[in-house]
């Protein structure tokens, strides 16, 4: 039997500095670079205290160059070193594709495994922060399509330290979104109420010291009969929400990853629900609903007793001024549960 | 091909070499230093030779080493770089570097005020742009960055159009889709701006090749940070127009600070900004960017250069960046507060101001007076805008605004999505109406 590890309150931001802080101190070949990380500690605090604590070699600012960024820590990665760098927002990556596509994703295929980019990507992604076009994008289905790349979301304090130490501990590239509108607490998508801080919530209580949630490993949030909700990230709150508003017996799955997929827990949840919604903030077509509705089409199909639903944003630009109609919230997620219910 | 000896032997050889060190930039002074400056090499004014317009791009690089400077510090406006302009359009100048610190202010508390998500000011720096857009033709194709209102303001731009736009209210006319001061105008050649950084600079190359593949005289200007130049996009630009010649006047604001991170860490350590015009080959200029005589004596001689098929130049203007990032930011955790009290090229306001007072075309209570009808005149501007609504207080554009113009046509996917947001209006509010929202 193993001791139960002590426990303290973290909100998303300090889960994840603790995270970099256990594996720096456990890793000397981890460094952590990005625009404003150093003596800043980053613009929303990710990396506050490290530069001081492992010094200026290990924790540096980047010139704002997205591409270079990306590019010397897949050279760094070729050293041997494990960089954490991270892109300021997720907006802001598109520089960098290049050298994540076309280097990051296939050094390990194209060299046979001679070269390997063990590199894990930090960026925080998603809306609702009045944030605009250019601060609010969910982009994560442009690397889910790209092979060789793996994509991680948490959805708790609890979940981004342990998932962030097993991305950084991985081989192979990751790209780890981080949404900030649940930084600072699980918000439900009821925007003109206020949202309870992380101290208030279970997985706010994150354990001291090194632990791994592995990749590829999704987590039942609720058991339940009536449907299976597939999402991540901040729509997990939301659509948790919404279910238990409506007193909808619903099963949530919070994929955590979404490659590698933990197409086991979706199987056995569709099978024994008969109904599936799918909720992501990205854009509809395309999105990484898309992929999730044909995987439960082809593996479930004869369990299923009404058409699959995808809740999504729109298929626009991250629009400013009308962003809650844009935000695929209660009122989405509401009607597509009652069509399943109905079907 | 090596062999396994001669690698050992190079093994052995490597053991008497010192270790190899990372440089990492780090800035001279942070929160709580006292600021010295003596580092900077600051020329006299009026001492920087003025090469012809069409002079070889060579000629010009002693320029990118050195700060093209006329006003000194007696005031008065000195060398062969004074742009001789009359007492008319030096207040006018001065003015419109007033008129866009009082927007600026009024602005900035609106923000604070929760009448807008975000705003950015360009305290200090309001020469970079005012003065590039008397010294330009009012047709000149602009593409900014996000620090360049003083463009549209000296460009006559309706001060409720921009304040609308802040709001993202129901008269914003893009329609309250972008971030606050993301604007765009096109009549006012003013280039829509985008929040990527440095994408509008081979933009620019582009509308200038295209003039000329037209065989136009307009030109085009773009601006950016100095932080902005390590991305890829400021560098192509570079080398299209080099390659082109293309009619384009580069500006890149060095205001000391990219959010957090200081000029250091975009490669300041090493040379000048605008010695990057010689590595490409093109005309360069590094000016005082404090210094709105200099900045338009500057921008005439590029804009004068390029209208004559002389090709592109790079300006950098050395100046400071007064406040924050942008509300978002808070600089008194990275940077000493004395920096700015003791930045040695002043401040562009001031400096003008003391050199029409030199000149016997300006008082102190002219100045005072000014400042008082500026603040009145933008504060008229942001009560008309308010009228039109704030951010997050309802009156926006129309819900079915949200699906134009992502496609010149609404493709059948939007006109579904567009009807769902519809109806996701009516089950929150039944009592809504579309008209009016």
């Amino acid at each position: 039997m193993s001791e139960q590890p002590s426990m303290k309150k973290l909100n998303m931001i300090e889960a994840i500095n603790d995270a970099l802080d256990v594996m720096m101190e456990r890793d000397s070949n981890i460094v952590v670079m990005g625009e404003d990380v150093g003596y800043f500690g980053g613009v929303f605090r990710a990396t506050a205290g490290l530069q001081k604590k492992y010094g200026r070699t290990r924790v540096f600012d980047t010139p704002i160059s997205e591409c270079g960024i990306i590019g010397v820590a897949v050279g760094m990665g070729a050293y041997g070193l494990r960089p954490v760098p991270e892109i300021q927002f997720a907006d802001y990556i598109y520089p960098g594709l290049d050298q994540l596509v076309s280097e990051a994703a296939r050094l390990r295929y194209r060299s046979a495994g001679e070269f390997t980019a063990p590199i894990t990507v930090r960026s925080p992604f998603g809306g609702g922060i009045f944030g605009g076009q250019t601060h609010s994008q969910s982009p994560e289905a442009l690397f889910t399509h790209v092979s060789g790349i793996k994509t991680v979301i948490p959805s708790t304090p609890h979940d981004a330290k342990g998932l962030l130490i097993a991305a950084i501990e991985d081989n192979d590239p990751v790209i780890f979104f981080e949404p900030k509108r649940i930084y600072n607490g699980p918000f439900n998508g009821y925007y003109d109420k206020p949202v309870e801080p992380w101290s208030r919530h279970p997985a706010g209580a994150v354990p001291e010291g090194y632990y791994r949630i592995p990749l590829g490993k999704a987590r039942v949030v609720r058991e339940g009969e009536a449907m299976t909700v597939l999402a991540y990230g901040t729509m997990v709150h939301v659509a948790q929400a919404v279910l238990a508003e409506k007193g909808v017996d619903a099963e949530i799955i919070d994929l955590r990853t979404l490659v590698p997929l933990d197409i086991e827990t979706i199987k056995a949840s569709v099978e024994k629900t008969g109904r599936c919604l799918i909720v992501h903030e990205a854009t509809r077509t395309s999105g990484f609903g898309a992929e999730l509705s044909a995987l439960v089409q082809e593996r479930c199909f004869y369990h299923l007793e009404a058409p699959i639903e995808r809740v999504t944003g729109f298929d626009t630009p991250y629009p400013h001024s009308l962003e809650w109609a844009y935000f695929p919230g209660p009122v989405r997620i509401g009607e597509a549960v009652d069509r399943l219910l109905k079907a | 091909m090596t062999d396994a000896g001669s690698l050992r032997m190079t093994e052995a050889s490597r053991s008497n070499l010192p270790p190899l060190e990372l440089h990492v930039p780090e800035p001279r002074f942070r929160p709580g230093d006292a600021v010295d400056y003596s580092h900077l090499v600051i020329p006299q004014a009026g001492a920087q030779a003025r090469p012809d317009e069409g002079c070889a791009a060579s000629e010009t690089h002693p320029l990118c080493l050195d700060l093209v400077r006329v006003l000194g510090e007696d005031h008065r406006a000195v060398g062969p770089w004074d742009p001789k302009l009359d007492p008319e359009t030096l207040r006018r100048m001065l003015r419109l570097m007033a008129l866009t610190r009082a927007f600026d202010d009024r602005m900035y508390r609106g923000q604070r005020q929760g009448k807008t998500s975000f705003y950015m000011k360009c305290t200090g720096e309001e020469a970079t742009s005012i003065a590039p857009a008397m010294a330009l033709a009012g047709d000149d194709m602009v593409f900014p960055s996000y620090r360049q209102q003083g463009i549209l303001i000296a460009r006559g731009y309706p001060m409720v159009d921009m304040i609308n736009q802040i709001y993202s209210n129901k008269a914003d006319k893009l329609k309250g889709r972008q971030l606050p001061i993301m604007y765009s105008a096109r009549e006012a050649s003013f280039f829509s701006i985008s929040g990527n950084l440095a994408t509008q600079y081979p933009q620019a190359v582009g509308w200038a090749m295209a003039s000329a593949i037209k065989g136009d005289t307009r030109i085009a200007a773009s601006w950016l940070g100095e932080g902005s130049t390590a991305e890829g996009d400021f560098h192509s630009a570079m080398t299209f127009a080099a390659v082109y010649n293309a009619p384009v006047v580069f500006n890149v604001v060095n205001n000391q600070w990219a959010i957090s991170s200081f000029s250091g860490f975009a490669g300041a350590e090493r040379t000048t900004f605008a010695a990057r015009a010689i590595g490409y080959g093109i005309a360069g200029i590094r000016v005082d960017g404090n210094d709105p005589l200099a900045v338009y004596a500057a921008t005439r001689w590029a804009a004068n250069r390029a209208r004559a098929n002389g090709g592109p130049t790079l300006i950098e203007h050395f100046t400071y960046r007064a406040e924050g990032h942008s509300t978002s930011d808070d600089p008194g955790q990275y940077r000493s507060v004395q920096e700015r009290s003791e930045w040695p090229l002043g401040d562009p306001i001031a400096r003008l101001a003391a050199h029409l007072e030199a000149l016997g075309e300006w008082t102190q209570e002219a100045h005072a007076a000014m400042d008082l009808e500026l603040a009145e005149q933008v504060k008229a501007a942001a009560k008309a805008a308010e009228a039109n609504g704030v951010l997050g207080h309802g009156l926006h554009h129309p819900f079915r605004t949200l699906f134009e113009d992502v496609f010149e046509e609404l493709p059948w996917h939007l006109k579904e999505q567009s009807e769902q947001a519809i109806r996701e209006r009516r089950i929150k509010w039944p009592e809504w109406k579309e008209e009016d929202s």
